[in-house]
């Protein structure tokens, strides 16, 4: 077997020592500053947990209660650091566990290194106890994976792990280790991180001339707007980018995993596109006379009907990932690269503009929107509580300087639209996969991977059920996660949908809970639980003040409903903002 | 657009999964693959895949990307059967009696430029190269005579146009490589190969 041509071997050293595969492992975790480990032990990963008894003092690890929990904890760890997210897990229903975390973070581009144990090598292909073919079950759902059976691979295999999690368009790495490999003694000569793969570009070459047609375009424009996602905040290109739209004048609109790139009240900053996006951004997407996505990639909750989507529009597409361009629009210049070098490089060439009736156009729009959707959503007339009045107490709790973690839902489209952020990487959900049970571990994972933060894990009825024997983590490890249950007592965002298109035909979306306050008190974790307007403030306050973990539980509105809506099927420019308009 | 035969040209390193890898592009969008063929190629360490299959340019192309972001995919082309000289092996089983009694199926496999592989008193077995129509055929005429098996090859192709590996294979090696190994300039082109 020919394997990894193109990696570098480490250098011959006459100090080579001999040591055990799980040991060269341990040795790659640290010469990559690898500080947090999420895992959990088992059979076919056991030496590696050995030698880790010897490593607790350099690397900490956290016993999750789930593998699942393990691998949603390192994508918090990494969308709050903007590190890689490390995660260990034993062979067989270990590794399976671990296939939602790495769906999830491939479709939102987060950046892990997974390290499953495996069986003997010798036992390969023999339905051994706790084997699963682990390498083809994830090959779909990683950027690379890779199956290590002789130890002396390992340097080499990890520092290529590293290398793509963290490259180019991140994504999540999975390495397969059997277990004689982990335990086989080899001549270990060092660690040597790689940098280059001879198959693999992450970042194409940035191209002048596209650059020059692009910054044509955005001189010419009339109407130009702004649609960025997270490859703002992937590519480390915060500065950059607000200096473009600063310069450019360019109104601009984020998705929901491009949101807190930059301040939420940034005056360039018109708000959310998507499904229960923003009214002004998608209407007026459909007005625009250029379009500049930048680190996007047009998904569909985005588009909506892609043969309405922007038709009049020229397109100028900024993507580190050349698979992105023409993918789902086409686009008029493709301008291919890491935007944190193709931004400047447009920066320079654009002139220094302001549109000022374009945008009163988007500020109309949102006069509108208040008036019809967010006044009421967030100061309602009525007794129920709304989660919008929720978050804007919290918003002027933190200020907007808090990590919100949020699940997948109502409450995850209305803390996304309500949240104020001031910070980037603050806003830690599951755009792509939607992976409900996904915001408890994640919080866990992001109040490691900025401490100096506070973590709001912002999370439905349902998609807490989904998860909570993490509670188990937070009791054993004390991560500082505040935990935000918005409970209106369904499974919110079908609900809505079985209304609104089926007919309000409830179709098993009516699940009850338990009770929430005392779950979190029999894992030792203080909560409340609330369901009048005037406890909302000090409730938060107390959970906000709380010295650790606190768990609180807000009783709302059971049939409320998230508007603005793009319905499926229909084109951006077809947004609702009532039920009656549906 | 409508749909045409394609020929995808993979170059990549030779590791396990990587067949994988690269078929499940295809299946997770519920496109066959015609025929798929993996070989050593001109340059040592790298290895050559041949896909045909049936499907607009645009599909086609968005495949290739897909393809070509795989970690140890050197390169995708993609080409028409016109920009490509290229050949399908096939094996034909036929009982010997038949062949030695009817002049006519010696004729035919005369015609068809077979070659005898195996000859036993109960079987022979031929074989055809050529494109798909004429070993097609063959099965066809042979059908009446009692044709027992039949089996074909993976297409294996050679782009007209290409200047072949080497060259290209050595600006990978390098940090900074010329601007037509990796980039954009033929983003929308399809002039001699297609590359990203």
């Amino acid at each position: 077997m020919e394997t990894l041509a193109s990696t570098k071997e480490a250098p011959t050293n006459s100090t080579a020592q001999s040591v055990s595969g799980s040991v060269a492992v341990l040795e790659a975790l640290l010469a990559e500053k690898v500080d947090t480990i999420f895992g959990y032990p088992g059979g076919a990963i056991m030496p590696i947990y050995d030698a880790l008894y010897d490593y607790n003092e350099k690397l900490r690890h956290i016993l999750v209660r789930h593998e699942q929990g393990a691998i949603h904890a390192a994508q918090g760890y990494a969308r709050a650091s903007g590190d890689v997210g490390v995660v260990f897990a034993t062979s067989g229903p270990g590794a399976t566990n671990l296939v939602t975390g790495l769906a999830d973070a491939q479709i939102d581009s987060t950046p892990l290194v997974c390290i499953t144990g495996q069986v003997f090598a010798h036992l390969l292909g023999t339905d051994a106890f706790q084997e699963t073919d682990v390498i083809n079950i994830t090959t779909p759902v990683t950027k690379w994976n890779y199956q290590v059976t002789d130890a002396t691979e390992i340097p080499s295999v990890l520092a290529k792990a590293f290398y793509i999690a963290r490259s180019g368009r991140p994504g999540p790495v999975l390495i397969d280790i059997t277990k004689n490999a982990q335990m086989q003694l080899f001549d270990y000569t060092g660690y040597t991180p790689c940098n280059h793969i001879r198959s693999y570009r992450p970042k194409p070459i940035v191209r002048k001339e596209y650059i020059e047609e692009a910054a044509k375009l955005i001189n010419a424009a009339e109407r130009p707007f702004v649609v960025f996602g997270q490859g703002v905040i992937l590519g480390k290109a915060e500065k950059e980018f607000r200096q473009f739209i600063e310069k450019a004048g360019i109104p601009s609109a984020w998705t929901i995993m491009g949101m807190s790139a930059i301040p939420t009240d940034h005056p360039l900053g018109v708000g959310m596109l998507g499904m229960h996006g923003n009214y002004g951004p998608n209407l007026l997407t459909n007005e625009c006379d250029v379009l500049i996505a930048i680190g996007m990639r047009f998904d569909d909750r985005v588009t909506g009907r892609l043969d309405k989507y922007a038709k009049q529009a020229k397109v100028i597409h900024l993507d580190i990932d050349p698979a992105e361009i023409d993918k789902n629009v086409k686009a008029t210049v493709p301008v291919w690269g890491d935007c944190k070098e193709t931004l400047p490089a447009l920066t320079e060439l654009i002139e220094q503009k302001v549109y000022p009736q374009w945008l009163q156009r988007f500020r109309d729009c949102r006069e509108k929107e208040e008036e019809k959707v967010i006044r009421e959503e967030l100061n309602p007339s009525g007794d129920v509580l709304t989660m919008g009045e929720v978050i804007r107490v919290l918003n002027e709790l933190t200020g907007g300087d808090a990590i919100i973690v949020t699940d997948v839902g109502q409450h995850q489209m209305v803390a996304c639209r309500y949240a104020q952020y001031n910070k980037s990487k603050s806003n830690i959900t599951s755009g792509g996969l939607g992976t409900m049970g996904y915001a408890l571990p994640a919080a866990i994972g992001a109040a490691y991977g900025d401490p100096s933060r506070t973590t709001v894990a912002i999370i439905g009825d349902g998609g807490f059920q989904m998860t909570l024997q993490e509670l188990g983590t937070i009791m054993q490890f004390k991560p500082h996660v505040k935990i935000l249950i918005l409970n209106n007592s369904f499974l919110g965002m079908v609900r809505q949908w079985q209304q609104l298109f089926h007919e309000n035909r409830y179709s098993f979306v009516n699940i009850t809970s338990p009770d929430f306050v005392q779950v979190a008190k029999g894992f030792g974790i203080s909560g409340k639980s609330i369901s009048k307007r005037e406890e909302v403030r000090t409730a938060l306050k107390e959970m906000l003040d709380h010295p650790g973990s606190f768990l609180l539980e807000v009783m709302t509105g059971k049939e409320n409903n998230v508007f603005p809506m793009v319905p499926q099927g229909r084109g951006v420019a077809e947004i609702v903002l009532t039920r009656e308009e549906v | 657009m409508s749909k045409a035969e394609y020929t995808i040209t993979v170059y990549t390193e030779n590791q396990i999964g990587l067949l994988n890898r690269i078929a499940i592009i295809f299946s997770r969008r519920k496109i066959n693959i015609d025929s798929l063929n993996t070989s050593p190629s001109e340059v040592d360490s790298v290895h050559r895949f041949t896909i045909v299959i049936n499907e607009t340019e645009e599909v086609v192309r968005k495949l290739c990307r897909q393809i070509e972001k795989q970690v140890e995919v050197l390169k995708a082309y993609y080409n028409t059967a016109e920009e490509i000289v290229w050949q399908e092996l096939a094996l034909y089983k036929v009982p010997t009696e038949v062949i030695q009694a009817e002049v006519k199926v010696e004729r035919l496999l005369r015609q068809y430029g077979a070659n005898a592989v195996v000859i036993r008193k109960d079987y022979t077995v031929f074989e055809v190269a050529g494109h798909r129509e004429e070993t097609d055929r063959l099965i066809k005429v042979l059908e009446p005579y009692g044709l027992i098996e039949f089996v074909r090859s993976g297409r294996v192709a050679i782009i007209k146009d290409s200047e072949g590996f080497h060259e290209k294979l050595k600006e990978f090696e390098y940090r900074e490589p010329g601007e037509d190994t990796i980039e954009n300039e033929f983003l929308d082109q399809n002039e001699k190969v297609f590359t990203m």
